[in-house]
Order: structure tokens, then sequence, then C-alpha cells
């Protein structure tokens, strides 16, 4: 069984910002988002790509991001950018790499195995830069647990539903229906892995009402944040992810009970009348970590 | 000599005469008047039925018989589509007349084509709040042969009521007015608002000129200057481009950057313990310092507070929030867009105001002192929390004065908000290039990247802090943004003054000096 991830970052929100562009790069940490994600691959021009690659790197070793993850999303490997960009980015290490479109286990064997040949060209652990994978098509979405579990250093799925809409060449819809059973079999996937996992992006920058709805529905289905496209979005989707005043006293009430009942040796009790046990205090501690709470202050 | 924020002022110049050195905020208004003697209006006669009209622009200009070495004045309440001070100059050249000092309220990059006759002798002294565009880089070049003198929307009015600006002839745009010159800015095919930095001109200068494209039936009403002040009027096809006098409906900027700040001003104004019920309100007209309006707007109604006035400087969204009940009056000195003027018709609780009433310090109490909560911007701001916000990066004149000091001066709760560097240009440094508004006023800075309160506020610091949000101290921020832009060069200039920065108490604060080209 996989061991619980420590996290270091809260991954409510993540700011997709274009590689190619020095002003969005260099104010990315300022909005609010728990991460920011580099991006080298669909946000960037042909053409640009191999500045977007100079620039990116540049930005990973002169700017702070303050506080927020920082991902860097390269080329996939078969492209003609994919190879030079990991060899680029890898030695950088910044947080996390993300590999878009992955297939098949096959694939994210390959891709892993290169990226720690570069590591080991440069001396660095194997452990320290995560991989995050995104499922963009229906292959991917068939193979997805297998992808997933290939690696303790892979510890967040993504899903990129606009492609993987026009992989199934789904009719432009805005509900998310022909995408639902996809997002549930990645989220499914995650949970098994016991790692994070990431829904789209939500396109339509102007609706604040329906990114809020579409943000409350993917947490009922256990997805742990969302991709950003605009950071007017972060606040919302922030506020979704984020505990209630009536969630963090439920769970600061659990987690005292917890630490009450252990010292008298009794492992299940009730709290308002509901059966407390292992689970439901892990899931209370939780909630206290994505409310900023420590424990200790209880 | 030296002024109280240590910068060197000249004893006197030429075109100017001597200099005050500016030793603090309210230094002179402690003694509760002004050592300058005011001089007199004007005293004009006109015979019973006289007729006032004429057929153009320029046969009213040679009626008022100019001379080499006048003043001439205008408003900018036509803001980006004025044509009428262009057209104005133009005539005045054309009569061969020379060394006019040009005293506008203010001038934009509208009033560019001007630029040659700064170059010839037509102009050689400006007195403004504000210069951009061609104007403001020739003018920090060294163009005019007399420095310009730049003052706040308050310290004009002083300097009309002292006699430092003596205005010969004041040429009024209007939108409506009446054949004897009864007139104002809200309604018309041009209608503009308010015209509050028109009501000094009206009453002090020997002579005035209403220009309107709407000749109304008499009366004109309402009344923004009267006809008792008016010695011509003149109708023509346009007083201006309306489209760029007064846009539809101001928005709220959607750039994420401004949002942001925007966002935490609010929150730093929420927790400040100056937003309470009753209290008044003035915001900038756009960018980060309107945006702080959307969010204050809706802590207003999450707490059902209920403001006291909104003070400017006046938007549509202004406009809203007086139709929602959320503040009872609106005091507009300047209109910034079509839905104003119409409030200002029909609304008795929207109420024009001259730049007397809204910011001269020399009087029983300008509205500035009654201010509560001010938001205004900045091009650069120091680890004094001194604000620049006349000359860009390159030396240029590309800003206004305005009412930045005068607000400043007198609200409980003043807010700059900006990006802490723009592009790979620090706005948070050492040092401004020049100060125009100094730190003393500043209570509060709100950044992206942090929030710095002046140390001579440590209860509002307290306030913050208590409430959970974290105050930098503007030094480290100064320093954290030197560490992505770099330390930038400094700007090369001579040692020749070619602008002094008024303070609105008539006090120097600062020079500008010739960019080295």
């Amino acid at each position: 069984m996989m061991e619980v991830k420590q996290q270091t970052f809260k991954r409510r929100t993540m700011l997709y910002i274009p590689g190619n562009n020095p002003a969005m790069l260099q104010q990315g940490s300022v909005y609010g988002a728990d991460g920011v994600l580099l991006d080298l691959e669909d946000a960037v021009a042909l053409n640009q790509k191999d500045s977007a690659r100079i620039l990116v790197s540049h930005m990973l070793r002169y700017i702070s991001y303050e506080g927020c993850e920082v991902t860097v999303r390269v080329n996939h490997i078969d492209t003609p950018f994919g190879l030079d960009d990991l060899k680029q980015i890898v030695p950088l290490q910044p947080d996390a790499i993300r590999l878009p479109k992955v297939e098949t286990l096959d694939e994210i064997s390959r891709i892993i195995r290169l990226i720690e040949e570069i590591e080991d060209e440069h001396q660095m652990p194997h452990d320290q830069m995560k991989v995050h994978v995104m499922i963009e098509t229906a292959l991917g979405v068939q193979n997805v647990y297998d992808i997933a579990r290939y690696s303790p250093r892979i510890d967040a799925i993504s899903i990129g539903g606009q492609d993987l809409a026009a992989d199934m060449q789904l009719v432009k819809a805005n509900d998310g229906v022909g995408i639902d059973y996809a997002r549930k079999q990645i989220v499914m996937a995650a949970k098994a892995c016991k790692i994070d996992v990431f829904d789209t992006v939500y396109v339509d920058v102007e609706n604040e009402e329906g990114l809020r709805d579409e943000a409350e529905y993917i947490k009922k289905l256990g997805f742990t944040g969302k991709a950003i496209i605009n950071p007017r979005q972060i606040e919302i989707v922030n506020e979704v992810f984020t505990p209630t005043e009536i969630e963090i006293r439920k769970a600061a009430k659990i987690v005292k009970a917890f630490e009450r009942n252990k010292a008298e040796g009794i492992g299940v009790f009730a709290v308002d009348g509901k059966m407390v046990d292992a689970p439901v205090v892990k899931r209370a501690l939780r909630v206290l970590e994505m409310a900023d709470i420590d424990v200790e202050t209880l | 000599m030296k002024n109280i924020l240590q910068i060197n002022i000249p004893e006197e110049l030429d075109g100017i005469g001597k200099l005050e050195p500016f030793q603090g905020a309210f230094a002179k208004l402690k003694k509760g008047w002004m050592e300058e003697k005011t001089v007199p209006p004007p005293n004009k006669a006109k015979l019973p039925h006289s007729n006032k009209m004429c057929a153009t622009l320029k046969e009213a200009i040679v009626k008022t018989k100019p001379y080499d070495g006048m003043t001439i004045s205008f408003h900018h309440h036509l803001r980006g589509g004025d044509n009428l001070l262009v057209e104005s100059i133009k005539i005045l050249a054309e009569l061969g007349i020379k060394d006019i000092t040009l005293a506008s309220s203010s001038l934009t990059s509208a009033h560019d084509p001007i630029l040659p006759y700064l170059k010839d002798g037509t102009i050689t002294q400006v007195y403004s709040s504000g210069i951009r565009g061609e104007l403001g880089k020739a003018i920090a070049e060294g163009v005019l042969p007399k420095p310009c003198v730049i003052h706040s929307h308050g310290g004009r009015v002083r300097s009309v009521h002292t006699g430092r600006i003596k205005i010969d002839l004041a040429i009024l745009a209007a939108s409506a007015s009446d054949i004897e010159g009864n007139a104002t800015g809200s309604h018309g095919p041009s209608a503009f608002g308010s015209m509050g930095y028109a009501a000094i001109d009206s009453w002090y200068s020997k002579q005035v000129i209403v220009v309107t494209d709407n000749i109304v039936d008499y009366p004109c009403v309402p009344q923004s200057v009267t006809q008792n002040y008016i010695d011509f009027v003149v109708n023509v096809d346009s007083i201006g481009d309306p489209s760029k006098i007064a846009g539809g409906t101001t928005r709220i900027t959607k750039a994420p950057m401004d949002l942001q700040i925007a966002r935490l001003a609010a929150k730093v104004i929420e927790h400040s313990g100056e937003l309470k019920e009753g209290f008044s309100f003035q915001v900038g007209a756009g960018g980060a310092s309107l945006a702080v309006a959307k969010y204050i707007r809706k802590i207003m109604k999450q707490r059902t507070i209920k403001g006291s006035f909104i003070l400017g400087g006046v938007t549509s969204y202004g406009v809203d929030m007086l139709n929602e009940g959320l503040f009872r009056s609106i005091f507009d000195v300047q209109s910034f867009d079509a839905a104003v003027s119409s409030s200002l018709m029909d609304n008795p609780y929207h109420i024009e105001i001259p730049a007397g009433l809204y910011a001269n310090p020399f009087n029983c109490g300008c509205m500035t002192n009654k201010l509560d909560i001010v938001v205004l911007g900045a091009l650069e701001i120091d680890t004094d929390f001194n604000v620049n916000v006349i000359t860009g990066s390159e030396g240029y004149v590309r800003g206004a004065s305005g009412g930045h000091s005068d607000t400043a001066s007198g609200a409980n709760l003043t807010v700059v908000v900006c990006p802490s560097f723009r592009g790979r240009i620090p706005i948070v440094k050492d040092k401004v290039h020049t100060i125009v508004t100094p730190g003393e006023s500043i209570d509060v800075l709100v950044t992206e990247r942090g929030i710095c309160v002046n140390p001579n506020r440590p209860d509002l610091k307290n306030n913050l802090e208590e409430r959970g949000i974290q105050v930098k101290d503007i030094t480290d921020l100064a320093r954290e943004v030197e560490s992505i832009t770099g330390k930038a060069k400094s700007i090369e200039v001579t040692d020749r003054v070619v602008g002094v920065v008024e303070y609105r108490d008539g006090s120097i604060i600062d020079v500008i000096h010739q960019v080295k080209m």
C-alpha cells in the first residue's frame, strides 16, 4: 500500500502561465495561487518554444516564487521540443515537472528513465523533483491507474479536459457531461495511489458563477484542486477548496476529542452522536491543515 | 536652501520670483490664516442689454484685446476630447501675441499640437496641475525659457486668490450656455458634467469667454458659471470630440494585477477602523484605485454600512453607489463619464462643487478636510512614503499633481495603491525622482508584494496585524523589488531647474531638473 504523501504545498489552485511571457512569469506568485505552472507546451506557439524554454530557465534561476509550488509543463517527449525541454529544465529541479498527454505505462517509464538519466548526469537525486502526469486522451484515461502508480515520484494527476474532449470528438458543450466519466476514473486512480488530482481549466473567464459551480462539483467528486487560466479565478476556487468555519470547528472538535480519548487508550468514540475512528480523524486533521491551523494550538 | 524633505530649492527663480521652502503639510495652515494677501477679483461693467455673442472664437478673442505677456486659462473638463485650447492658442499666435503664460487647470496629450508655440516664444511659461505627452517631454527637456509651475487643484485656487496666477483671459468651454453666458457642463451633446475647475477662473479672470456648441434659451439651468462674470459668448460647431470627452460608463478594470492590489487594499480599509457608518470616500478614476470601490461596495452591503459622501473625481461607479443608497451624497468637482452628467442634472444630492470648496486649504474648511478614506495611485513611492505622480522613469513630466496632495493631507486614511514595479522599473524605491505628496500624508502603501504602513501610524499597523494582515517594512519591500529589477541607473539631469512643484500651501516641495538629452 502506498504511503500517504506528505504535503508541503497546498494544491487548491495552479495558475497556468505562458512560458514566453516575461511580465506574467515574473508576477506569477502574487495572485494567491497555491502553485504556478510555467508552460512550455500548449500556451506557447511553435516558433516560440525555444525562447520560452530559455526564459523559463532564467525565471527558475532568478525569480523567487515565494511559497508557491513551481511546476514546469514540458512538451511531450515525442515532439521535436520535448527532449530539449527535459535536458534544460530537469537540472533546474523545479518542485515538479508536468508531462502532458501521457497515454501508456511504457511511455511514462521511458520518460521517467530519461529524467533520471539527466539527474544522474548532474549528480542529482531521483526523489527531489516530483512528476505530474496529464491525462488528455481516451487511451490515457483507460491506462491512468497503471500510469499513476508507476513511480513514487508521481504525486499528482491532472485531467486535460480540452484535449480530451477533442480526442473523444465530443461536440463542444460547457456542461462537462462528456468528460464526466473520465474525471471520475482519474480521481479514482489518484485516490487508489493516494496522490493529488487536478481538474481541468474553466475557459469562460467572465463567468464567475459558472466557475464556482464547477469547482463545487469537482470538489464533491474528490478533486483536490483545479487548473487556473486567469488570476481572477483564484479567489473563487481557493474559497471552494478551503474549509468553512463550520467544517473547521467540527474538525477541531474531533481532533481534540481524539487526543483526549487517545490518552485514555480509546480508539473509537463518538462526537455529536457520530462514530469517530482513525479515518475520520485523518480527514479532520487534513481539514485543519487546509485551514492553516496548527493542531498544537488547539 | 533646503526644505524639510532635504530637497535643494533655489531662493528665487527668473520667471517665478522668490521661493518658499516646504516646511510640512500643516506648517502654514496651523496659523489659521494665510500670510500672503489675497487680490480682489476684477471690477467689470457692462451697459444694459449689451450683446455678448460673437460670431467666432477669433472675434471674441480680438475683442478682449490680447497683449504680449498675458496669462490665459482654460479648464480641463473636456479631457482627451478638448480642441478649444489648441484653437485658442493658434488664434493668439496668428494675432502675433507672444510671451503668453498658459495657466490651464491641466494639460493632456490632446494639447500636444501647441508644442510649436512653446518653441517659438508664443508661450513662455506654463502653470498646470499636470502635463503629459509631447509637452511634458519638451518641458522636461527645457523648451520653455521660464520654469513651469506644477500645483495641486486646491493650490491653483490659492494661487489665483493671491495673484500668483493673474488670469487676463479665461476661455471656458461649456456644453450648454445662454446668450448671457450662464453656462453648464451637465447637459448638451458634448456634456461633460461638473465645471468645478472653471469656477475660480470665471470669478477672477479680467475677461471671460464662454464657448459652447449648444446655445439654449435664456436662462440656462443649471448654472456652473454665471452671467455676471462672463464677457463674451461664442457658439461653435463643436467644443470637442464627445467620445473622448466622456465615455459611456466607467468599467472596473479586468487587469489581474490591478484587481489583486485593489482586493488587498479593500481588506486594509475594511480592517483599518475607518470603514464605519457615515464615512466619506474618494477613489481615482480607473485602474486599481477605482477597483477598490468594487470591493468596498460589497463590504458595505455585507455590513450594511451607509457612507456620508463620495468626493472627487466622480465616475458612474460612484453614481451607482449613490443610487443604491450606499452614500448620501456626491460632491463632484470633475465628472468622468456621461452617466455622471445626467446624475448631476437629476439628483439634488449629486452636488457640483468648485475647486476651492474641494481642496483650497485657505478657507474655513474645504471638502478634503472632511475626507475619511482616499485611495490614490503613484508613479513612484520611496521608503519615506513620499509620492511622485508627476515625472516618469525617464524624468519627463507625464502625470499630474491633481488632488493627490490635497486629499492625502486631509484624509484620515490615505491608501496608495500601485504595483511594486512596472515591467523592469521599480516603483517602490529609496528615493523618488520628484516629490509631489510628502510621506507624512501617506498612511499605507498596498502593492501586490506587500502592505506597508507608515511608521507614523502605529495604531493602524496594530489594527491590521491584529486582524491577521501581514505588514511589511517598506525598506524590505524596496530591497525585494531591487533584487528582481536590479538597481536602476539614475536619471541624468542638468543643474537647470525647468519646473517647480508647489505644495498646496504655495511652498515648494520639489524642483524638476532639465533632462540631459
